[in-house]
This record gives structure tokens, sequence and C-alpha cells, in this order.
């Protein structure tokens, strides 16, 4: 958390050396890097150099509208491992829940980090903001979290949205939005703003993205919505164990039967893998150990824009997200009435041809008749 | 996931609202016209109304002896399209949950592979379906607009599902998106064209027996 000049900071090789991490452990990190950002295996090389000769990167860390789970996810890793150590390594300058200081000397260190560090830190946000009246809904240190916003990214090198809140409004923003809250990268159009959604993201996905950045200095390759596609770049669905059965039409019909015993495909129950984009299948959760479709409960699709306005968690994606026959009623009526007025209508005009031909008959008859003697 | 979105909500809800008043409005319209009173006696009765009626809806599943050679593949690849059709819309699981959703129906579903395959000879059969209507003179002289744009919306359900899911040229929600809006595209089509067939085949056939049958044709 202290202030420390870069050119006198120690590099990551030295921090990892000090904390006795081997030459070969760091390479596998590396490797491992390189690996689930789905990078050349050249890379490994250039993230283990990249890496350690990279100095203390400055990070401001912004709490807006959030729920802190993002934090959670990104520090509570089951063992101690070198994604803690990348973690420690960064100056994290500021943040709400991990830093010491409070009250104005929070503050103060955010402004000497950006004061310090001008064009360089990377300013990490989760949580959205409030724009209705003002942004009164969400502020801090007397300011609202659009001018907290405004003013520390004004110099920063990249902006990382955090959270699925961050990336695309998420739960703050769902209908009916109260609060007006809206994702960073409406607001930030100006700096690149990588998108690492999720509620909370995977802690690989944060850590691995900030490897990248402290690696190669530059932005990773991001997917139409800003997120890296190393790893949201395949869905939940094309990744996931229990696809087989899906094709094979085996699917769970409730949380407690034979289906769901036997581990068959939860696209029945309401499982949104198949438009949710995310490494969850991959990378999995808790140290590797299991991810919600593999204890059991289909995809709630968190990384997605809008996810929790997506038409029920356990409705299948199949169904409509609306009722599709809400003026059915009124349409049936309504189309009957104008079936009845048409046809209607081509009986009068019906009746009026055969009146006019019958009248043209009597016409042309009746000279006829009279000519008679 | 917008686009999606718009399909699964809006667009179903829209092109439900048509095909429905569009159903009501055809249904009423058709029952309601003038109907010329028959003064004529009438031949003999060969058979009841009813099943003079029932009869000719069987009769016309198969053609007459001597157009057999003739209409064989037209007939067939016209089964194979139904029955494929049939089977693809109500025996996936996706579809099925679909309608339960809607109307609180449910019913055995196929393997998804098996609906795949399924798919495909609909699809093939469909465009041959095209080519021979093409290929014909006389079909082609005889074919309107409605024949064409009739098959364009029941072709494009078929390829949007399959595309979609093979995961072929775009992300699956595009794919599941284009897919809901052709069937959308579909509903709003079926009843004002060639395609009310579907609710209307057994009607205008029961009434041609019955016509045929008081005129003392023996069918």
């Amino acid at each position: 958390m202290t202030e420390q000049p870069k050119s006198a900071a120690p590099t990551l090789g030295d921090v990892l050396a000090e904390r006795g991490v081997s030459r070969r452990s760091f390479l596998k990190f590396a490797s491992c890097t390189a690996s689930i950002m789905a990078l050349p295996p050249t890379a490994a090389a250039a993230i283990a150099e990249g890496l350690a000769r990279a100095r203390r990167q400055s990070v401001i860390w912004l709490s807006f509208q959030e729920c802190t789970g993002c934090t959670e996810s990104i520090t509570r890793a089951g063992t101690p491992s070198i994604e803690d150590l990348i973690f420690d390594f960064i100056s994290l300058d500021y943040h709400h829940t991990l830093q010491n200081a409070s009250g104005r000397a929070a503050e103060e260190a955010r402004m000497a980090a950006m004061r310090d560090n001008a064009g360089e830190y990377i300013v990490v946000v989760d949580g959205s903001v409030p724009l209705k009246d003002d942004g009164v809904y969400s502020t801090i240190a007397g300011i609202s979290n659009l001018q907290m916003l405004e003013e520390t990214v004004r110099d920063a090198f990249a902006v990382i949205a955090v959270g699925s809140c961050a990336a695309f409004g998420g739960i703050p923003g769902a209908h009916p939005n109260p609060t007006g809250a809206v994702a960073i990268g409406e607001i930030v159009t100006d700096k690149p703003v990588i998108n690492i959604s999720g509620c909370p993201p995977i802690p690989e996905a944060m850590t691995g993205t900030l490897a990248y950045l402290l690696s190669f200095g530059a932005i990773p390759e991001l997917d139409h919505l800003g997120r890296p596609k190393a790893f949201f770049g395949e869905s939940i669905h094309d990744r996931c164990y229990r696809r087989p059965f899906y094709e094979r039409g085996m699917f769970a019909g409730s949380f407690d039967d034979e289906g769901a015993r036997q581990g068959w495909c939860l696209f029945q129950l309401g499982c949104k893998g198949p438009v949710t984009y995310n490494a969850c299948a991959t990378l999995k959760w808790n140290g590797g150990l299991s991810f919600p479709i593999q204890s059991g409960h289909g995809c709630l699709g968190c990384s997605e824009p809008g996810f929790w306005d997506f038409g029920g968690f356990y409705k299948p994606l199949s169904t409509a997200n609306d009722d599709p026959l809400k003026w059915a009623a009124g349409a049936a009526v309504a189309g009957a009435a104008l079936g009845a007025a048409g046809a209607a209508l081509a009986r009068s005009r019906r009746k009026r041809a055969l009146q006019a031909a019958a009248s043209q008959v009597q016409a042309e008859t009746a000279p006829a008749a009279e000519e008679k003697p | 996931m917008e686009l999606l979105e718009f399909a699964r909500g809006p667009a179903l809800t829209f092109a439900f609202t048509v095909f429905i008043a569009g159903l009501a409005f055809r249904i009423f319209s058709l029952l309601l016209l003038w109907r010329s009173r028959d003064s004529s006696a009438g031949r003999p009765r060969q058979r009841p109304v009813a099943i003079a009626a029932l009869r000719e809806i069987v009769r016309r599943m198969w053609p007459e002896t001597v157009y057999k050679q003739r209409m064989l593949f037209t007939l067939i690849n016209g089964y194979v399209f139904h029955v494929g059709l049939a089977l693809c819309v109500f025996l996936l699981l996706p579809h099925i949950l679909f309608f339960e959703d809607l109307l609180g129906l449910s019913w055995p579903h196929l393997p998804n592979n098996v609906i795949y395959a399924v798919s495909v000879v609909t699809l093939v059969s469909l465009i041959a379906a095209l080519v021979m209507r093409v290929a014909n003179p006389v079909q082609r002289i005889i074919s309107t607009a409605d024949d064409y744009f009739s098959w364009l919306v029941t072709f494009l359900p078929v390829l949007s599902g399959l595309v979609a899911t093979s995961h072929l040229g775009a992300r699956y929600e595009t794919l599941l998106a284009l897919h809901i809006l052709s069937v959308a595209l579909l509903l709003v089509w079926l009843p004002f064209g060639k395609l009310m067939h579907a609710f209307l085949v057994f009607v205008t056939r029961s009434q041609t027996g019955a016509q045929l049958n008081r005129r003392g044709a023996q069918l």
C-alpha cells in the first residue's frame, strides 16, 4: 500500500525470489498463464521474462455500486498461490476493503498515486455508476461515483471493469434500474476498457489479465463486449462436460430426479450455458475443484449483459421470456370481428350486384314487353 | 444477447398476436361468406355426407394410379418435408419446452442428434421442392410470389435452427435469435398466404368430398 518510486522498486523476479518461489514454479506459472490465455507456447517465455523484469504497477481500485463479491473472488484463493503474489506485487494504492487508510488519508493516497504514476497506472473498477439524480445514490468522500471515476481515469493507462456490474450495469442496472446505473464502458470512452465480467469473475481471469498487462504492457485480444477472448472466447455449453447428454437428449427434469442424479444436461432446468461465454467449465472455481453445473445447478449466465433480466433463471432458454399469448384473446376477437366485417361487406356487395343485375334485366325486358300489342 | 432478448420477447409476442388475429380473420371471413344455395336436385348420394367428407380427406393422400407415375417424386418429397417439419417442430426437446411453457402441455422427445439428421433431410427435401417448381415450366408459370415467399419462410426456420445447433458462422445467441425471428416471420405470414393450408387442408378436402358425393361421383 505504500508509495514506492518505480525506479527503486524491486522487480517481480526480485519479490518472488525473496519469497522463496523457485524459477521452476515461476516458469510453471508463466506457462499456465500462457496456456489459459490461449497464447502460443513461446509466449510463456515472454511472460516469464516480462514479469520478472516488470516493476511495481500502481493500481487504483474503485468500488461503486457493488457487493464486494469481486474483491472476495480475487482474494479468496484456496491456498496461497503465485497469483496471490502477483496481487501482492502490484501497488494497490486505493481499495476500500483492503486499505488500512480511511477518510481523507485514503483519498490523499489515491491523489498521490494518480500524480506520481500519471499515464501509467491502472484503474480497476467494480460496481456500476448511478447517473440518475446527479448520482446521489452512491457517493464516496463527498463526491459522486461519476465524478470520482472521471477524475481517476483521466491519466490512467487502462481501465479494467471487473464484475458484471462494472462491465454491463449488472444487478444495479437491472429493471427497473432505479439509480440509472450504467457500465464503466459507457462513461469511459477515451481509454481502453477491459471488461472481466462475471458475478463474480473467475479469479484467474482477473489475475491472468493483469499478468498479461504487466508482461506485455498491452491490452489482450478482446471480444465484441470488451472481454479478453482468452477467458470469454467460448461458451460454457461448448466446453461443458454434460454436453454429450444434451446431444443425446438426456435431460434432468428436476433437481432431484434420476436425470439429476445421473448428471444429465440441465438445459430443461433453465441452464444458460449455451449463451454464456466464460471459462467456468474449463478453469472452474476454488482451485479448479468445481463449477455451478458440476454442482448440479444450471448456469445463470452471470457474465452476460442483462443476465438478471433474462427471463428467469429456471426458465429454459428455448422458452419466450415474456408471455407471447398475452394479447391472444384480444387478437382473436379483433381478427374474428374483421373477418365477420369482411364477410358482411362481401355479402352486401354481392347483394347489390345481384340487385343491379336484376334491375338491368328488368330494364331490358320492359321495353320489349311494351312494344307488344 | 439484446437481439435474443428482442426475439424471445417483443418479436414473439407480436408474431403470435398477428398469427392469432390472422387465423381468426381468415376462418371467420371464410365461414361467413355467402354460399350459393344449390337448387339442383342432386344425384343419388353414394354415402352419408360425413363419411364422404372423411373419405375424401384420406383418398387425396395418395394420387390416382394414372397420375402416380408422373407425381411419385413430388408426392414422396412432399411427405418427406412435411413429416420432417413435424418431427423437428414437435419432437425436439427445446421446442417441447417452448410449447409446455406456452400451453402447459408436454410430450416425449427424440434425441437431438436424430432431429439434426431429420432437419438435414427436410432441408434437402425443401430445396428439391423449390428446384422442381423452378425447373418444371408448367409449375413455374402457375407459381406466384406467395408460393416462393411461403417456401422461404418455411425454409428459413429449418436452416437457422440447423445452423444454430451447429454453431456455424456466428455466436450461438445471435443464431438462436435469428432462428426465433425466422419462426416469428413464419407465424406472421402463415394465415395470409398458402401456408394457411395447414389449417384449411382438411376443411377444403371434406367440402370437396361432400360436393362430389352430392353430385353422385363414384369415388
